[in-house]
């Protein structure tokens, strides 16, 4: 649907109340493949960490990781789920090229983990619970390549190539029970609920938690009921929206195009949908149907999953601070604005500030260079800012400049010495000679040199027009190559001129 | 009597992707039925004291530790593959053209 005939969001909104729900997939970060010893990594070329078991080769046994569990049911935990006291996986039966074995093992009826609530804050402060159906275990399937369409689309396509090296690899899907409620605040929620899985589970430390990179991959479920009807109406789930950015347009771009088919008398069709991220838009992808008929029965090569109540409880302690929860200690113990603390946390370096001001930063300090001079540089190399330098190197930075060795200017040197591999900030200053002037002597000499210079400066210093020194200051920052403490070099222009301040 | 239909096996037999001939479904048909009628009168001897199992023996957690083994290497992967490019394998076109 072109965008013009998309309905009004607030007409659409109107007429319909929004019904949502979410599928979120994790990838879980241990060394080794779900169900084989298989390295869980890719980059290495294609088809390097295959076997028979994740290839589906007759013989294939499969052997479940026991640290997918482990970080299963830790996840499951810290969405508030309960854990099961008897698991299994179950295959779920469809021919596509991508899945070797011809079935994706997953669960059915018996998922780790279910019952769960995740409560969000939006940005207006309006709390939002999520419900959380269920976490379950399963492999993903391997990455195809499609050739000789357009741009890669597998329309038109001539034929498509495989790489199973990410077959295998292990992958919580965490579904949501229905959201309703959520009104004009609805791609919001989104937004906010993905982004609140991705904190959870970078702070648990079970996934890379790298939306770009596919770590976390959203499905989106929208549906329209009409005001005055207690009616649920046809729902559509939108596919691997995959940014933060495109979960919060692809809601809102439904809802606005099936108020717009609704209104006109159309009806919605229950199908996948694409979401096009250079668009903006979805497009019809295959429609439910005897292709969903997945025929799941009980993994007859696994057997079931009962994690002992003690073994729960030992997971359970050691849950991190939830990560809201987290944030609203740390901004009230840094005291920053709202504002500045968005700035940090949209920036993703609350990590790194908290660790320098551990490191002995004052918090302030610590936000303006991270977010300031670290970020622009990490900026114009093109990686993040956190990868750039180590907290505690900008905590020592920081500490330069509060000793007056270093002004901020000088200090950006030093920190651009410090990520070329020059050494400590210490160290840079030391090699670079970069430290400021403290030394008196060098500095007056400087100053009667400038104030000899312009005599008619020194004259209205004189009279009390204490502005004037700026042109003396200026002229001994740049002898002294702004090496020199402007604050102490006024002070001493004052005082060699004989003015009174 | 089961109520197995041929229309059942052969959307069975689509799913499955197995080519079916229409005395084959018949046969089917027939054989599919008898089967659901023997678990019926298994499932008529099991009382409620019987629980429900998926497998056959009485083990949970059998786990490995998550610790790297030696993969094939690109070459064994590939070698039973029908076509390859590179060291990918190649399947024809997924979407029929319309």
């Amino acid at each position: 649907m072109k965008k013009a005939e998309l309905m009004d969001y607030d007409k659409a909104l109107e007429l319909f109340e929004p019904v949502l729900g979410f599928e979120v997939h994790v990838e879980l970060n241990t060394k080794t493949k779900m169900f084989c010893g298989c390295a869980n990594e890719f980059g290495q070329g294609a088809n390097t960490n295959t076997c028979p078991t994740c290839l589906g080769l007759p013989g294939g046994l499969p052997q479940v990781n026991a640290k997918a569990i482990e970080s299963s049911i830790r996840l499951g935990l810290a969405l508030g789920c309960e854990i099961a006291e008897h698991s299994r996986f179950a295959r779920k039966n469809y021919f596509y090229p991508d899945t070797a074995k011809n079935f994706q093992t997953s669960q059915y009826d018996e998922p780790i983990a279910f019952n769960g609530q995740l409560t969000i804050e939006l940005e207006s402060g309006r709390l939002v619970t999520v419900d959380i159906e269920r976490a379950h275990m399963e492999d993903d399937a391997g990455k195809l390549t499609h050739v000789g369409g357009a741009t890669g689309r597998i329309q038109g396509a001539d034929y498509s190539l495989v790489d199973y090296n990410r077959g295998g690899v292990p992958l919580v899907e965490i579904v949501t029970q229905m959201i309703e409620g959520g009104e004009a605040d609805s791609p919001e929620i989104g937004r906010t609920y993905v982004a609140a899985i991705r904190e959870i589970v970078k702070a648990l430390g079970v996934s890379n938690a790298r939306m770009e990179e596919g770590n976390v991959r959203c499905d989106a479920n929208v549906s329209l009921r009409p005001r005055g009807s207690n009616v649920l109406g046809t729902r559509t789930e939108t596919k691997n929206v995959n940014s933060l950015r495109s979960v919060e347009r692809a809601v809102r771009y439904e809802i606005q195009r099936q108020a717009a088919l609704l209104h006109a008398g159309g009806t919605i069709t229950q199908e996948t949908r694409h979401w096009h991220e250079d668009t903006g838009i979805t497009s019809a992808g295959r429609p439910k149907s005897d292709a969903d008929d997945y025929r799941y029965f009980p993994e007859p090569d696994l057997v079931p999953v009962a994690p002992s109540r003690e073994w729960v409880e030992e997971l359970r302690a050691t849950l991190p601070e939830p990560p809201a929860a987290r944030r609203k200690r740390l901004q009230a113990d840094w005291g920053f604005a709202d504002l500045e603390f968005q700035d940090v946390v949209n920036s993703d370096l609350l990590d790194a500030v908290e660790a320098t001001i551990a490191a002995g930063a004052a918090p302030q300090a610590a936000r303006k260079w991270w977010t300031g001079e670290v970020a622009r540089l990490a900026n114009v190399s093109g990686v993040s800012a956190d990868s750039l330098v180590q907290p505690v190197q900008v905590a020592a930075l920081i500490e330069l400049v509060v000793a007056g060795t270093l002004t901020d200017r000088l200090a950006r040197q030093v920190l651009e010495g410090v990520i070329g591999g020059e050494g400590t900030p210490i160290e840079v200053v030391e090699s670079r000679g970069l430290a400021v002037v403290s030394d008196d002597g060098a500095l007056i000499a400087a100053i009667d040199e400038a104030l000899a210079a312009q005599p008619d400066v020194l004259a209205k210093i004189r009279d009390g027009k204490v502005q004037a020194a700026g042109a003396v200051i200026g002229a001994v920052m740049k002898a002294m190559r702004g090496q020199a403490d402007a604050a102490r070099v006024r002070e001493l222009v004052l005082e060699r001129a004989g003015a009174a301040e | 009597m089961s109520e197995i239909t041929a229309e059942q096996v052969a959307h069975l037999a689509n799913l499955a992707r197995i080519d079916l001939s229409a005395e084959e479904i018949t046969r089917l048909t027939t054989e599919l039925g008898q089967i659901v009628d023997s678990v019926a009168k298994v499932a008529e001897v099991a009382t409620p004291d019987v629980p429900a199992t998926s497998h056959p023996m009485p083990l949970t957690n059998v786990f490995r530790a998550d610790t790297v083994v030696p993969s094939l290497t690109v070459e064994q992967a590939l070698s039973g593959a029908p076509d390859r490019d590179g060291d990918k394998f190649r399947v024809p076109a997924i979407l029929d053209e319309e």
